[in-house]
């Protein structure tokens, strides 16, 4: 058997330990044996199709357009899940659409551009995945804390308002402080990476039977790639967001939802 | 401090203010006067905050022009006017860090003299100036955000019921505070629920009840209004 195809039978086994997550489940009286077996067979037909999908596409003969028409979908599919995730907050969908584009192009034309990966579609895709999938959580976090902080610190922002400061002066505080807790933990997971865990990718390259050292310099490009579009995901979102809650006048806007009622 | 050039400090001329399905100043037409205290009575709900906050401009009419100093405020840039019209609140809002760091967010080059200075124009200890914000009294605390609106220099100070969370010591300094504001030609509007209160402080009441102008004048003018609420809304005896 080659070491990259674990087959059919391999998959079935590999089904035992989902028997052990089931078993206790059953054993402690947790009641999640429908959700596991649910999660599980969807796991499995999800990406069973995104496999057999990819394949059309990663072909060397296939032109490149296809590629960035799933980076696409892809990009418009997080939009539409951080804007029900979030969809109190003002212009959530145009403004996390803007923000994974945004985020997309600098880092996979930092990756491109400097040729760390040829430009194709086996590596558009997954590249592209890494960005929009690993942005998603910071980007809804990132969002609900700062309509959050609109309204919970509205005293906070009117009084600097008040003295004179310009709104982004006014929010900047808040601004700072929900950049950095959508950034904190990417950066702890970047530091604990090796030590604490394995990341995915890597493990997935040495089974595959790739050379460890190969796997880790794709690993670590993997991981840059992830922490700066996160990074600039989070930052689009988030002045964007900024500049929805006040109006040209430098005055905080209410909206349903945000925690403030009208004074 | 900066005066002002035309005969009233704030024009009002057919105000609405308010969410526009439920407006809360319904059509507001007053001249508020650049001296001494005007204090903004009535009781809760006749839209004594919301006024003050259209002064500052942290909140736009409806309809209606509100003119300062001879210009209509939506001509002004926002932050320029905010710094010649203070305001401050009933909750003082606290910035992270020391009462000195908070004093900067107004004027950022401000030095030690300074600052020193303007807690000293405040009652405050200069001893104060390393102290954590949030460690502050509650007295001590609005001062200091008196202090910070002075350092802008305005040309009027806007109080939205400076004092409503203070107990009565705290209360009286404040309101000795503002009269000797007042006194250095910075005039003050100030909204207050305490009739008491506005015995001792008020030069002028403007009296709103249900978002319209129901009465305005000095304090002996107003004990002789016809209209009893107005009487008792500014405790005449």
């Amino acid at each position: 058997m080659d070491r990259t195809d674990i087959g059919l039978l391999g998959l079935a086994a590999s089904g035992i330990l989902v028997g052990v997550a089931l078993a206790i489940s059953i054993w402690r009286r947790l009641g999640l044996e429908r959700s596991l077996l649910w999660a599980c067979l969807r796991a499995l037909v999800q990406l069973l199709l995104v496999g057999s999908a990819l394949r059309l596409i990663v072909d060397e003969d296939d032109p490149l357009v296809w590629s960035f028409v799933w980076l696409v979908v892809m990009i418009a599919f997080a939009g539409y899940t951080t804007w029900r995730r979030a969809r109190d907050v003002p212009a959530v969908l145009p403004l996390s659409l803007l923000a994974y584009a945004a985020s997309a192009a600098v880092t996979l034309g930092v990756l491109f551009g400097f040729h760390v990966y040829e430009l194709e579609g086996r590596t558009i895709v997954p590249l592209a995945g890494m960005v929009v999938g690993n942005s998603l959580s910071a980007t809804v976090l990132v969002s609900r804390r700062l309509f959050a902080a609109a309204g919970d610190h509205r005293n906070e922002i009117e009084g600097r308002l008040a003295l004179g400061l310009s709104a982004a002066e006014a929010f900047r505080p808040d601004l700072r402080e929900s950049l950095r807790t959508a950034l904190v933990p990417q950066i702890e997971s970047t530091k604990a990476v090796g030590i604490v865990f394995l990341p995915g990718a890597m493990v997935g390259l040495i089974l595959a039977g790739v050379d460890p050292a190969d796997a880790v310099r794709v690993q670590v490009s993997v991981m840059y790639l992830v922490l700066g579009s996160v990074a600039t995901t989070t930052a689009v979102m988030s002045l964007g967001i900024a500049r929805q809650l006040f109006t040209g006048a430098q005055q905080l806007r209410r909206f349903p939802g945000s925690g403030d009622g009208p004074g | 401090m900066r005066g002002v050039t035309g005969p009233a400090l704030f024009e009002l001329r057919e105000v609405v203010a308010g969410p526009a399905d439920a407006p809360i100043l319904r059509g507001l037409t007053v001249d508020i006067p650049c001296r001494g205290i005007t204090a903004l009575a009535g009781p809760s709900g006749a839209g004594k905050s919301t006024l003050l906050r259209l002064l500052n401009r942290l909140d736009d009419p409806v309809s209606g022009v509100i003119m300062w100093d001879g210009r209509p405020i939506a001509e002004w840039d926002p932050r320029a006017l905010r710094r010649r019209v203070a305001m401050v609140f009933q909750r003082p809002p606290l910035f992270d860090g020391t009462v000195f760091d908070n004093l900067r967010v107004a004027c950022p080059d401000l030095v030690s003299p300074g600052a020193e200075a303007i807690l000293a124009r405040v009652g405050l200890s200069p001893t104060l100036l390393d102290r954590t914000a949030t460690d502050l009294s509650g007295g001590e605390a609005q001062r200091m955000s008196i202090a910070r609106a002075l350092l802008t220099e305005p040309s009027v100070l806007l109080a939205d019921e400076p004092t409503a969370s203070l107990d009565g010591a705290s209360r009286i300094t404040i309101e000795q505070l503002a009269r000797s504001i007042a006194d250095d030609g910075v005039p003050v509007v100030w909204v207050s629920h305490d009739t008491e209160q506005l015995r001792r402080i008020a030069d002028h009441v403007l009296v709103l009840i249900d978002g319209d102008v129901a009465a305005f004048g000095t304090l002996s003018e107003l004990d002789r209004h016809p209209d009893p609420l107005v009487r008792d809304l500014v405790g005449t005896r």
